[in-house]
């Protein structure tokens, strides 16, 4: 990987920058790539910004003028330059001035690398680390080396910790059988891809039976540590979806559990979540940060505003006739999927993601958790306290659960039967507006796309028992869960056929599904 | 009494009135020469099918520019199929029977065309079909503007292979006839090319997939294994949105496991934030970065046509105006627009593609393309890293498939069949009538 090797420095290095420079604007892309490497091995330190910019693509070619390569950032309607050498501002020009230096896959390999090597003695032990992370990748003798004498520099302890791994990998192909034992010890246990493949190809070449013996056990070891990680990976996928079936259906549990409404346009409703939140980061162009907190609130109220309004017009006349209400209701799905259509548009729309949602959270080099799921996770259970809190703690609470145990007895006590309807259908309404915010963070926004949930939002209900918010969150991470550990073996769409079959049969034993509800009104 | 009078009356008048305007439209008919346009404008296709709506409406409005064809003008009729398959086949019906329109410009999934395939041969229409696929098909009524699996698939392993050295390989695909078919192809391909088994992950999704987390964690870890890997994606529709987010949630770059797609190309990428894809592939026969006179002029015209500047161009674009370009010259040739007469004279008509090339209309219906791969830039658009010398010829019929090694599709006089076994020299299936 890289050329020159380290012998260029002292003297010979100011000139040798120079001199790899102008390869860079080559056109051809192996002749780049040549540069590049000629520029990490000179170790000069104003090799990084340069090989940086490249990367970034921020570096831009000048026909004609002094110096020939610029750093180009946009300045207006044009570009402002500098001097990729001795950072000197060099004005500005349009745009049509300077032609980006285009790259490829190879050539973003190739100058990973080189800054790797250029970075391993960077002030920032976060930057030293990630350096050492990157060339543990790059067998090349000059890599292995420059991380040896970093080893012997190297005070922070977390980067001696790495530094020691990507040493020990690169010691099990050379050296004595003493130094490979060594590194065999050193690797016992590592999670890093590399060490594990390190391992299996020592293992296929090894002559030295002491040390093919250690060698087998230490990939016993580190197998049965990644097949840990593997199902505590699967069980946070597992959670993640349920997470979003226990969002999608803890409104329809209000719903339907209380009011026994069948309502088939709860789908419908968590569309319209998902729109507001399209709609209000279309208001507020530029602050997409922060555009979920203000989406929160904002579809709890449309969508509850809109399960008002179907509750006092539709629904109210339909107690006790479910039949009716499901085609009501489905009918229902149609007008408000059309509405959607004709006022925005038929194709999907785009909802970006806010910067603290993209990326994930490294636990260990196996197991990474995706930060969108996290937070979703988090703001399910939040939900889900927020709604018992709400069911146990609030006067209007005390009357849903009054009304959904015994109506008439409510009535007799003083409830407004009707008045409650209307505002248990409108938090149930606004609970799906608020899970649709979720959801547009995770799938693609367009009319349809209620129809995807409201058949496992249904499943989640019926499994967990109906009327019941503990049955709700434990029915839905339980499929989730199941799907999620199904899914390696029988793929997605079999996974989920398996799912319905299960709960089909279990509603057979339990027809009440996980938690029923009890009290004399439930069973009568 | 009187109320009943009034309401046969005006039950009697709508009627009438209903039953006239069924009829005038008929009559006014006659001076236009209908084109079709089937593309679901809503469902989990419109973020690819769409576009192609309006550039057949854009083409339609040049030739009217020009004169018309056969000195009457054109008409675009353009109905909503919705992403809906058999919905497919009754719009179809609808197109061919009710409105009589001389050609059809449409289809995206194979199984959309698969649906359709019946009524055009039934109601002896025409179709053009812009879009890449799998293959192992020849129709009369069929035109394939679109790759076949040797202008696209196969070239495209064969840079992966070479150019990038990658040893294993993750066929990942929507859960339909396109991808299943175009996976057989690959790995028997692959196989052939000394691929072992276990260096082959085979993955299908249903449409509109969203739930990535599970299949993004699998490939990372097959890729994990040491051995360079990419991954073919045939992943259709919405679906990839989704997709790409995950790989670059997951931190799946490009430089460690690179992504080929047959069906992702600047319209599915225009409405996402590139960033985190930069450096994953596709491989087409056009792109919009294609610096040629005819690429910029096309591109002008439909910025003008679309009054967005922002509007990008895609490889199903540039095949719609071979096609239309081909129809047209055919149906002037012909001297009109009856099917058997257009499909006589269109075999052998050239017209110019717009990276500078050629297209010629083979004996199977399928054209000759260029191949180019290209890489995702952080604005959408795609940078070609690798391209053929000249054309390739589309092949109907793979050459790595047992059942379809011998057959070859030649809509010519003397053979007249899709799929004519050129060592048993007989037709199998349907010859044309």
């Amino acid at each position: 990987m890289i050329l020159a090797g380290m012998t260029w420095w002292g003297t010979a290095a100011a000139g040798a920058l120079e001199e790899a420079l102008p390869g860079l604007a080559d056109r051809a892309f192996p002749a780049k790539q040549q540069a590049v490497q000629a520029l990490a091995a000179t170790g000069d330190s104003r090799a990084l910004p340069i090989l940086e910019a490249l990367l970034a693509g921020d570096l831009y070619t000048r026909e004609g003028a002094d110096p020939p390569l610029v750093v180009a950032r946009p300045s207006g309607t044009g570009w402002s330059l500098r001097d990729p050498l001795t950072r000197a501002d060099l004005g500005e020009v349009e745009r049509e001035a300077v032609k980006r230096i285009p790259l490829n896959n190879a050539l973003r390999t190739a100058l990973r690398g080189g800054i790797a090597t250029l970075t391993l003695s960077s002030p920032d032990p976060v930057v030293r680390s990630r350096a050492a992370k990157d060339l543990m990748r790059d067998p090349s003798p000059e890599s292995v080396a420059a991380l040896r004498v970093r080893l012997e520099q190297e005070q922070d302890a977390a980067v001696r910790t790495t530094l020691v791994l990507a040493v020990a990998v690169a010691d099990l192909r050379v050296g004595t059988p003493e130094a490979r034992l060594a590194a065999v010890a050193t690797l016992e246990g590592s999670l890093y891809p590399e060490a594990r493949n390190g391992l299996t190809t020592l293992i296929a070449n090894e002559t030295d039976a002491d040390v093919k013996v250690a060698a087998e056990r230490a990939l016993t070891a580190i197998d049965s540590r990644l097949t840990w990680n593997a199902r505590a990976e699967t069980l946070f996928f597992g959670l993640s979806l349920g997470s979003v079936l226990v969002l999608a259906a803890i409104g329809l549990a209000i719903t339907f559990g209380v009011m026994g409404v069948i309502n088939m346009a709860h789908g419908e409703l968590m569309m319209l979540g998902a729109y507001t939140t399209y709609l209000v980061q279309q208001a507020l162009p530029g602050w997409v940060d922060y555009s979920l907190f203000v989406a929160i609130p904002a579809a709890f109220i449309v969508s509850g505003l809109f399960g008002i309004a179907i509750e006092r017009t539709v629904i109210r006349f339909l107690y006790g006739r479910p039949l009716e209400t499901l085609l009501a209701t489905f009918g229902i799905s149609l007008i408000l999927q059309q509405l959607v259509r004709t006022t925005i548009s038929a194709q999907n729309v785009a909802v970006e993601n806010p910067s603290w949602m993209s990326g994930s959270l490294q636990i260990n080099p196996a197991l990474a958790l995706t930060y969108n799921r996290l937070y979703i996770l988090a703001f399910a259970l939040l939900v889900f306290v927020a709604l018992l809190l709400i069911l146990k703690r609030t006067a209007l609470g005390l009357q849903v659960r009054a009304v959904s145990q015994n109506r008439a007895m409510a009535r007799a006590m003083g409830v407004r039967s009707a008045r409650v309807d209307a505002l248990t259908f409108g938090l149930g309404a606004g609970i799906a507006g608020v899970a649709g915010v979720a959801l547009s963070q995770l799938t693609n926004v367009g009319p349809n796309m209620g129809q995807a949930y409201i058949i496992d939002s249904f499943m989640v209900v019926v499994f967990g028992g109906v009327g019941n918010l503990w049955g709700t969150l434990i029915g839905g991470m339980t499929l989730g869960v199941a799907n999620k550990f199904m899914e390696p073996w029988a793929g997605a769409v079999l996974a989920k056929i398996l799912v319905l079959v299960f709960i089909i049969l279990f509603i057979q034993k339990r027809p009440r599904g996980l938690f029923p509800q009890r009290g004399r009104a439930a069973d009568g | 009494m009187r109320k009943r009078d009034l309401i046969k009356r005006l039950v009697l008048g709508s009627g009438l009135a209903l039953g006239l305007s069924a009829v005038l439209p008929a009559t006014a008919a006659d001076d236009t020469i209908k084109v079709g346009v089937l593309h679901s404008l809503s469902g989990t296709m419109a973020i690819s099918e769409t576009t192609l709506k309006d550039t057949v409406l854009m083409l339609v409005e040049e030739q009217n520019k020009k004169g018309g064809l056969l000195g009457k003008k054109l008409e675009a009729v353009v109905v909503d199929p919705a992403s809906n398959w058999p919905l497919f086949a009754e719009k179809a019906r609808e197109l061919i029977a009710k409105d009589k329109v001389a050609a059809v410009f449409g289809c995206w999934t194979s199984v959309s065309r698969k649906s359709v395939l019946p009524v055009f041969e039934e109601l002896n229409g025409l179709l053009f079909y812009p879009v890449q696929y799998e293959g192992e098909e020849s129709s009369k009524n069929v035109f394939y503007t679109g790759a076949a699996p040797n202008q696209q698939a196969i070239p495209a392993v064969d840079y992966l292979m070479n150019d990038l050295g990658v040893k294993r390989w993750v066929l990942a695909g929507t859960d339909y006839v396109y991808p299943r078919t175009t996976n057989k192809i690959l790995e028997a391909y692959l196989k052939q090319k000394g691929v072992a088994a276990e260096d082959i992950m085979i993955n299908y999704t249903p449409f509109g997939h969203s739930d990535w987390q599970s299949i993004v964690a699998d490939i990372k870890k097959f890729g994990g294994a040491g051995k360079k890997t990419a991954v073919v994606s045939t992943i259709n529709g919405d679906a990839n949105v989704p997709f790409y987010k995950e790989l670059g949630n997951q931190g799946v770059s490009a430089e460690d496991i690179p992504v080929v797609a047959f069906s992702v190309g600047e319209e599915e990428l225009s409405g996402i934030d590139t960033k985190p894809l930069v450096g994953h592939l596709a491989a087409w026969n056009y792109f919009m970065s294609v610096d040629t006179p005819e690429n910029a002029a096309f591109i002008k015209q439909w910025h003008a046509f679309t009054k967005d500047p922002k509007r990008v161009t895609n490889d199903p674009m540039e095949a719609h105006k071979i096609g239309f370009d081909l129809w047209v010259k055919a149906v002037e040739k012909a001297g009109s627009t009856a099917t058997d007469k257009v499909v006589k004279a269109i075999v052998g008509l050239e017209t110019p593609n717009l990276t500078g090339g050629i297209a010629k209309m083979l004996p199977n219906h399928h054209i000759t393309k260029p191949v180019l791969i290209g890489e995702i830039q952080d604005d959408g658009q795609f940078a070609v890293v690798w391209q053929t010398e000249g054309t390739v010829p589309g092949d109907a019929w793979s050459d790595f498939l047992p059942g379809s090694k011998d057959l070859e599709g030649d809509w010519t006089a003397p053979i007249n069949c899709g799929n004519y076994n050129t060592k048993t020299k007989t037709c199998l299936g349907s010859a044309a009538k």
